[in-house]
């Protein structure tokens, strides 16, 4: 690991000065992807703004048929929050099948969406509820918020506070994991919600992404044998040593389907 | 004016039940600290990107990799390592001893980190299924390929903690 600056933020405008001030600062979250990738040199900030210290970017609260979740809230809390569970039991469940314990007790949901990993769990659950996205700045459409690999809507220095994801009426996810990281080869968040049906699809392109044409099958018949005659085109799926996209493509698929039945 | 050399962090550990105020370089993991300041090696250095989980310790509570979690982070948090599991005059633990008689320790390498997640499991779930104890073992490697071991041995330690005493398992 290269040496860097270390500054432990202790709010929001402190951790966006600090990040100003620097030259090429980075947000330290919950530390699973970037302390590896710092391991590896694979990047070299110039300083590290840790976040633990804000207290308020930290909780989960249900209100207003909403579950609102702190950016710095862990996916081990999401998945043992009684609220969540009862509210969104899809959601605490997926946070229960990121990665392992070790990463659950650590790793953040602002981190994940922040980061946009193409295999991560959340962004699916984010797209698939129409969740929006509190920054220092502003709210971000789920729909707006993941650009492409990597990529968010987010600015430079651009932190995000909180997550607010609407109760469905009803929900499901399930993903095909990668055996030993347990990232989502493919993963189909279907969400049945007072706007309409929605299909999120993550780990099989470079980002989050719907299926419009699910989910116009879905409303009107919502069930797996609606969808199972669908055919996702295979051009922009991602292929790599663990699965071609021709495989991910089939498996979007049976994914969904498999979460539509969750649904039912 | 700060040290441009080295920018360092002073936290103030609870390491096994003892206080440690300790001023960290600010890259330096919790791992490389514990080994090499601290001279706590039963935490086990492996892949060193968060992979193998040999390195998993307990922090305030909740099992966590030290190799990628950086020791200037964590304030006045209480860890909890291998070395913590064993009574002073040296005697294991019951699951410790649970392991030692069921062969869940080969070379021993992932053991720490194994025993760790095992601690944290049982405290929150004291009968788990098979299911329960993969899931909790999921972020932990043995290169050994004991797990038929390891899961026998934790179920041993279950049966211990409902009877009292070390049992090997059949």
């Amino acid at each position: 690991m290269y040496a860097f600056e270390y500054r432990k933020a202790a709010s929001t405008e402190d951790a966006e000065s600090g990040f100003t001030a620097a030259d090429d600062a980075s947000f330290l979250a919950g530390g699973m992807t970037i302390l590896p990738t710092l391991k590896q040199r694979l990047a070299q900030p110039s300083d590290l703004i840790d976040l633990s210290g804000i207290e308020s970017l930290s909780g989960i609260s249900v209100e207003g048929g909403t579950v609102t979740i702190g950016a710095m809230t862990c996916h081990a809390d999401v998945a043992a929050s009684a609220d969540v569970q009862s509210a969104i039991p899809a959601l605490a469940a997926l946070a229960n099948l990121i990665g392992d314990p070790q990463v659950r007790n650590r790793g953040t949901i602002g981190g994940s969406i922040a980061n946009n990993d193409p295999a991560a769990d959340y962004p699916g659950a984010v797209v698939g509820l129409n969740a929006t996205v509190h920054t220092t700045k502003r709210e971000i459409a789920a729909d707006d918020f993941f650009i492409g690999l990597f990529e968010t809507a987010l600015d430079e220095g651009e932190l995000i506070t909180k997550v607010v994801f609407p109760v469905p009426e009803k929900a499901a996810y399930r993903k095909f994991p990668n055996p030993a990281s347990r990232y989502a080869i493919v993963g189909a968040f279907v969400a049945k919600t007072s706007d309409g049906i929605r299909v999120a699809i993550t780990g099989a392109g470079p980002t989050v992404f719907r299926v419009t044409e699910m989910e116009a099958d879905l409303s009107e018949s919502f069930s797996a044998d609606a969808i199972k005659d669908i055919a996702i085109p295979q051009d922009d799926l991602n292929s790599d040593l663990h699965a071609s996209a021709e495989y991910r493509a089939h498996l979007i698929g049976v994914m969904a389907s498999r979460a539509v039945g969750d649904c039912s | 004016m700060e040290d441009m050399l080295e920018d360092t962090v002073l936290v103030n550990l609870r390491i096994n039940g003892r206080l440690h105020e300790l001023e960290i370089p600010a890259h330096k993991s919790l791992l490389d600290l514990l080994r090499e300041d601290l001279n706590l090696t039963g935490t086990h250095m492996g892949c060193m990107t968060g992979h193998c989980g040999a390195c998993t310790v307990s922090i305030d509570g909740r099992v966590a990799k030290s190799c990628i979690t950086l020791a200037a982070t964590l304030g006045r948090a209480k860890i909890t390592t291998i070395e913590g599991l064993t009574q002073d005059d040296g005697t294991l633990s019951a699951l410790q001893q649970a392991f030692w008689d069921n062969a869940g320790f080969q070379c021993g390498y992932c053991a720490p980190g194994m025993l760790l997640c095992t601690v944290e499991l049982l405290e929150t779930n004291p009968d788990p299924s098979d299911a329960d104890i993969d899931t909790a073992l999921a972020g932990n490697l043995c290169r050994c390929t004991g797990y038929q071991s390891i899961r026998r041995a934790v179920k041993a330690a279950i049966t211990t903690t409902k009877e009292g005493a070390p049992q090997a398992a059949e």
